[in-house]
């Protein structure tokens, strides 16, 4: 498996140069994608390097931080530990349940449908909240101070609150995740709402439009593209959430999985989690980043600016 | 609004301005007097440049007979009707671009009809219109963030006309451009203007643009804001800028406007020594 990983990794770091020699192969946005690619293969293999050379040196003790090749080299062995609710049900022998390989996949989708589901309800709520707050100066009044006051709140400080409320399985981490991000999104609504261009407003009020219009023809257009950024900036404040909602005996779920593999002391299994969250965080932001792009085509590309400087 | 203390104004007029003040953050400390008794009335077709140092309030005055701001004294009318919100008869083209980025050209073109509710085929064939007018048809289907900086203010002013406006009011819209665009544009515009019978009312810093269009240039003193001067400029279109007439007039603007502009250094500079 190490070796499966090695040439994996030193075999993607190679197609950008086989790219680069060979121009008339690919059109250039696939090779622009092969390159990033490779840019991204190369620097896990430089951080995986340094890691096993460590190892490798006796520098640093295998019993605690296990190296890739350690930690990877046994995945159904690892796979064994991913307990799913219904093999945790009282009656059912364990061995009948879904296979290891299984296992690792049905946490991974009860722990990343946790998150997805919390995002677009805190999302959806936090937006029209904003929005209807800016609107309505007497929610303004009654809602804002109260709102202001909770966000700072830490949101674990709302774990025992979820479990009394919901008690245990999906809803409570889904509530977690909804309080963690539902005051901040709301007040940076609010304050993205009044930092819209003047002039787009003074535009549409020469031409006739009414408050509910100039609201939805101008301002949530003008604020979606700030507001698309603080989802996925928050995404990973979701990410930490649901974890910690999981370890606290919401049933089952990756965090579970981290919290078994700590009190059982597995660092293996900690470093296959951590291997694992890395991935679903990085892929869950490219979701996000696709969706920004299909939106939002009109917000215009800096990146390659600030490249030339 | 009692308007029986003030000059009478007549029904015809496309504006009138009577003693019209605007101190911003009135009664507050940060009070700040911007515009000061001006008496201005604008004849239906009429082209008037407003000519006056920075920060005189001319972009003031526009906001105000737009009816985006209320005067803080006088009384604006516009066809005998006061001024007291905005209105689709009057159009403002803003001094920085004010295309929505999230919508094509022609949407843009056409924002104002689709406030109304108006199908897509009407609004669609009056983007077209307006856009043919002021030589953009090209750019139909095209996102604001790919054109000029001129090919936008060309579509700003296509927005505008869209609405048909009877006062169409602008605020340094060709100060962005570089010398030539800006002379093509003047032209354009004062073709757009012949057609469409629209007054206009345009703030500029340059006297020579000044000179080229205006039927009366208004010159305003430093701050705060108050009529220095009106000038006739009488000369046929098309105009010859090298006429020794142009030349005479611009001569005049350039003596007044520097009088003011060196009025408002000085105070300036007292209120920094201050
Ligand atoms: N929204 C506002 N709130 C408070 N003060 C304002 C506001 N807008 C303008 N002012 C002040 O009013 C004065 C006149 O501003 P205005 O924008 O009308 O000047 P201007 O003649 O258009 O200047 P410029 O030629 O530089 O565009 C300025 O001193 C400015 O600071
Ligand atoms: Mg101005």
């Amino acid at each position: 498996m190490a070796s499966d990983l090695a040439g994996a990794v030193s075999g993607a770091a190679a197609r950008p140069a086989a790219a680069a020699a060979a121009p008339t192969r690919f059109p250039p946005p696939w090779r622009a994608a092969l390159a990033r690619l490779g840019w991204t293969a190369a620097s896990i293999g430089l951080f995986v390097g340094i890691w096993e050379l460590c190892w490798a040196t006796g520098l640093s003790d295998p019993k605690l931080l296990p190296p890739p090749h350690i930690f990877l080299a046994n995945i159904p062995d690892q796979a064994r530990f991913f307990n799913t609710a219904t093999r945790w049900q009282i009656g059912i022998n364990p061995a009948d349940g879904p296979s290891p390989y299984e296992a690792v996949f049905i946490t991974i989708g009860a722990t990343s449908m946790r998150v997805f589901v919390g995002l677009a309800i805190a999302a959806v709520l936090s937006v029209s909240i904003g929005v209807l707050i800016r609107y309505f100066q007497l929610l303004e009044r009654l809602t804002l101070p109260t709102i202001t006051l909770l966000s700072p709140i830490s949101p674990i400080a709302w774990l025992p609150i979820a479990i009394f409320i919901f008690g245990i399985g999906n809803a409570p981490a889904i509530f977690m995740v909804v309080v963690a991000l539902f005051f901040h999104m709301t007040l940076s609504t609010i304050s993205q709402i009044d930092a819209v261009n003047r002039n787009y407003i003074n535009v549409a009020r020469t031409m006739g439009a009414t408050k509910r219009q100039i609201y939805a023809r101008v301002i949530i257009p003008a604020i979606l593209p700030q507001l698309l950024l603080v989802l996925r900036l928050n995404m990973f404040g979701a990410w930490m959430v649901v974890l910690v909602a999981e370890t606290t005996g919401v049933g089952f779920g990756l965090g579970q999985v981290l919290s078994m593999a700590r009190n059982t002391f597995n660092p293996s299994l900690v470093f296959f989690c951590i291997a694992l969250i890395g991935v679903l965080g990085f892929l869950t932001d490219l979701i996000l980043r696709m969706v920004q792009n299909r939106i939002l085509f009109w917000v215009p590309q800096t990146a390659g600016v600030l490249r030339g400087l | 609004m009692d308007s029986s203390r003030f000059r009478p104004f007549s029904s015809a007029d496309a504006v009138a301005c009577r003693r019209v003040g605007k101190t911003w953050a009135e009664g507050t400390v940060r009070a700040h007097e911007a515009l000061r008794d001006i008496d201005l009335d604008i004849a239906p077709g009429e082209f008037v440049v407003l000519l006056g140092p920075s920060g005189c309030g001319k972009s003031t005055l526009l906001y105000l007979v737009a009816g985006l701001e209320a005067q803080t004294d006088g009384l604006i009318a516009s066809f005998g009707d006061p001024v007291e919100k905005p209105s689709p008869d009057r159009s403002l083209i803003f001094q920085e671009t004010s295309l929505f980025p999230w919508l094509t050209v022609w949407q843009n073109v056409s924002f104002g009809l689709s406030i109304r509710g108006a199908p897509e085929a009407e609004r669609r064939a009056v983007a077209t219109e307006a856009l043919a007018r002021v030589g953009l048809s090209a750019a139909i289907d095209k996102r604001p963030d790919e054109l000029s900086g001129g090919m936008r203010q060309r579509v700003a002013v296509a927005r505008a006309l869209a609405m048909r406006p009877k006062v169409l009011l602008m605020d340094e819209p060709f100060a962005a451009l570089d010398v030539q665009t800006r002379a093509k544009m003047q032209d354009f515009l004062l073709d757009v203007w012949r057609d469409s019978g629209a007054s206009v009312l345009f703030v500029t810093h340059h006297i020579d643009e000044a000179v080229a269009l205006a039927d009366r240039v208004v010159v305003f003193t430093a701050r705060p804001g108050r009529i220095k001067s009106i000038l006739p400029i009488g000369l046929p279109r098309p105009r010859d800028p090298f006429s020794p007439e142009a030349e005479a007039l611009r001569r005049q603007l350039t003596a007044e406007l520097k009088a003011e502009v060196d009025r408002a250094f000085a105070e300036q500079e007292a209120l920094a020594t201050a």
